[in-house]
């Protein structure tokens, strides 16, 4: 059995929605190059809806996938509904990640959630502080 | 497809192959057998302990068989402990950057009261006789250093260090695994009282190895069982295995220097080739190192990703990331040399035979760059460094 489903190698070799953004209305960045992944997710919000999203990735394949796969996922959608995707939806829709890359799933969401939290903050949106856990008190990476 | 994996594993060599079927066939025999089946088998056993002490300088009975290289590493660095316990010394010398086979070895014996010393191997890394002479005390039971390190290819100054431990009565191993039918191997001239080898890396078949243990020295059992081994391994000797290692391991050795000219110039080239692109580095020694052995890290990319894409191209590679390794930490081996973390993420180690042709050397050095670019351009890390956010390393 190959180490990716053929979902994920889909999504490394040609990943959707790459590249950085000309003034985004939020970016969010997560993951640190000391752990070998930085996810940098960038959204353009109109009445709040994700009318365009990019993404940059530093990390394995299966990294680039989860955020290729993220940003499919929330294209055209409202921001509610980018911020209820979770790391598991993103699991599925690639069809599964091996145990040690879960981690990059739960990146995925989380760059979600950085880049509309960003979003919020430049545009003086109140919101729910404790659904933005910050990436250093998290540690999800290191218990999946 | 291109192999250049071979620090992982080697291809079966068609002589080690025919000389391993008559065993997997007709020679079933088991060694300790009385009647002429097994004394066939016991012959053949005989003959490949000569021919790999030959290859050596060793005598065949300081030719121990093991499962591999990881088993030989075990039972050498236990079996000096075992002796050091006995007289009170507890003190071991090693290296920062030694193959987890000897590194967790090593850690059980610091769990069981063992104080380990591990030199620093520096940015070139490697280790002087010298920095082992400082090193060695009353209570040194044991020195061992790797002969060639199987991640960045230097080349450690065995015979010398060999030197330094016998003048001051400490044994000394030495992990072999990367330079058994890759380098010259003298265990005498050398001054080498233990050796570990591994079939499959000099193209013999997986799961069989060796330990040399020099006269005199007392081994203690890994493997509890028959008197196999004289005692020192139990359990029914691996005939075909043993057999087709030495055949490869003496074919090897025959060719060593013609072998080693050819895949040096290979090497060189691609060394050559790799640092033309932008912020890279060679990993290990340049000038005494393996001669397959070559070994970057390129910045602001992962060695997972690159690995993948190279693959897909049809070349087979390796690389010191976390997410190769299944840890959240890269390589030791290139932590221990200063690599930062997020550069060593980024590292490739690609490692000939003498199979690897011109041609295959000319196409990864076109692939090659055009990937390391490709992931660049997707990186965040990589915009940042260009744009001035993130100082460049490399």
């Amino acid at each position: 059995m190959a180490l990716y489903t053929e979902t994920v190698m889909d999504h490394f070799m040609n990943p959707r929605n790459v590249g950085e953004m000309e003034n985004p209305d939020g970016v969010g960045e997560v993951g640190n190059a000391k752990c070998g992944d930085i996810m940098k997710m960038y959204l353009k919000i109109e009445n709040n809806v994700i009318t365009d999203v990019k993404f940059e990735t530093f990390g394995c394949g299966s990294a680039i996938a989860s955020s290729s796969v993220a940003t499919e996922m929330i294209k055209g959608k409202t921001v509610e509904e980018a911020l209820a995707v979770t790391n598991k939806q993103v699991v599925e829709a690639l069809g599964g990640l091996p145990a040690h890359k879960l981690h990059c799933s739960v990146l995925a969401e989380e760059s979600i959630k950085s880049a509309v939290k960003d979003y919020y903050d430049k545009n003086g949106i109140e919101y729910d502080h404790s659904l933005f856990p910050d990436c250093e008190s998290c540690e999800a990476c290191r218990m999946v | 497809m291109i192999y250049a994996d071979n620090a992982a594993t080697t291809k079966l060599s068609q002589t080690a192959l025919n000389a391993m079927l008559p065993y997997l066939t007709e020679g079933y025999g088991n060694p300790s057998s009385l009647h002429s089946v097994g004394q066939a088998a016991a012959e053949a056993l005989q003959s490949a302990r000569e021919d790999v002490a030959a290859c050596l300088n060793a005598s065949p009975r300081e030719i121990l068989f093991t499962s591999g290289g990881s088993e030989a590493d075990n039972q050498a660095i236990l079996s000096a402990a075992r002796i050091g316990e006995r007289k009170g010394k507890k003190h071991i010398i090693s290296t920062a950057f030694e193959h987890h086979a000897v590194l967790h070895t090593l850690q059980k014996l610091q769990k069981q009261g063992f104080e380990v010393e591990l030199l620093p191997v520096g940015s070139v890394g490697t280790v002087i006789a010298e920095q082992v002479r400082a090193a060695i005390r009353e209570d040194t039971c044991l020195v061992t250093v790797m002969f060639a390190n199987n991640e960045i290819g230097s080349i450690l100054p065995i015979a010398e260090i060999g030197a330094v431990c016998r003048e001051k009565g400490v044994l000394f191993h030495t992990d072999a695994v990367q330079a058994a039918g890759h380098l010259p191997i003298d265990v005498q001239a050398q001054n080498i009282d233990m050796l570990s080898l591994s079939a499959h890396k000099f193209h013999g078949p997986k799961g069989v190895g060796a330990l040399y243990v020099k006269t005199g020295i007392p081994v203690t059992p890994l493997i509890e069982g028959g008197a196999q081994e004289r005692g020192k391994r139990a359990g029914t000797e691996n005939v075909p295995a043993i057999v087709g290692m030495a055949a490869a391991l003496k074919e090897a050795v025959a060719n060593l220097g013609e072998t080693a000219k050819k895949m040096t110039a290979l090497r060189d080239q691609l060394i050559a080739g790799l640092a033309k692109i932008p912020h890279s580095a060679l990993n290990g020694d340049p000038v005494n190192r393996l001669p397959g052995n070559v070994n970057f890290c390129f910045e602001g990319i992962e060695g997972e990703s690159l690995l993948l894409l190279l693959d897909a191209k049809g070349i087979c590679a390796s690389s010191g990331s976390a997410c190769t390794s299944g840890s959240l930490d890269p390589s030791h081996v290139l932590l221990a040399i200063g690599r930062p973390h997020e550069v060593a993420h980024g590292s490739l180690r690609l490692s000939l035979c003498e199979a690897n042709t011109q041609e295959e050397i000319d196409y990864i050095l076109t692939e090659t760059p055009k990937i390391v670019e490709r992931l660049r351009s997707l990186s965040p890390v990589w915009h940042d460094l260009m744009n001035g956010k993130r100082q460049f390393i490399l």
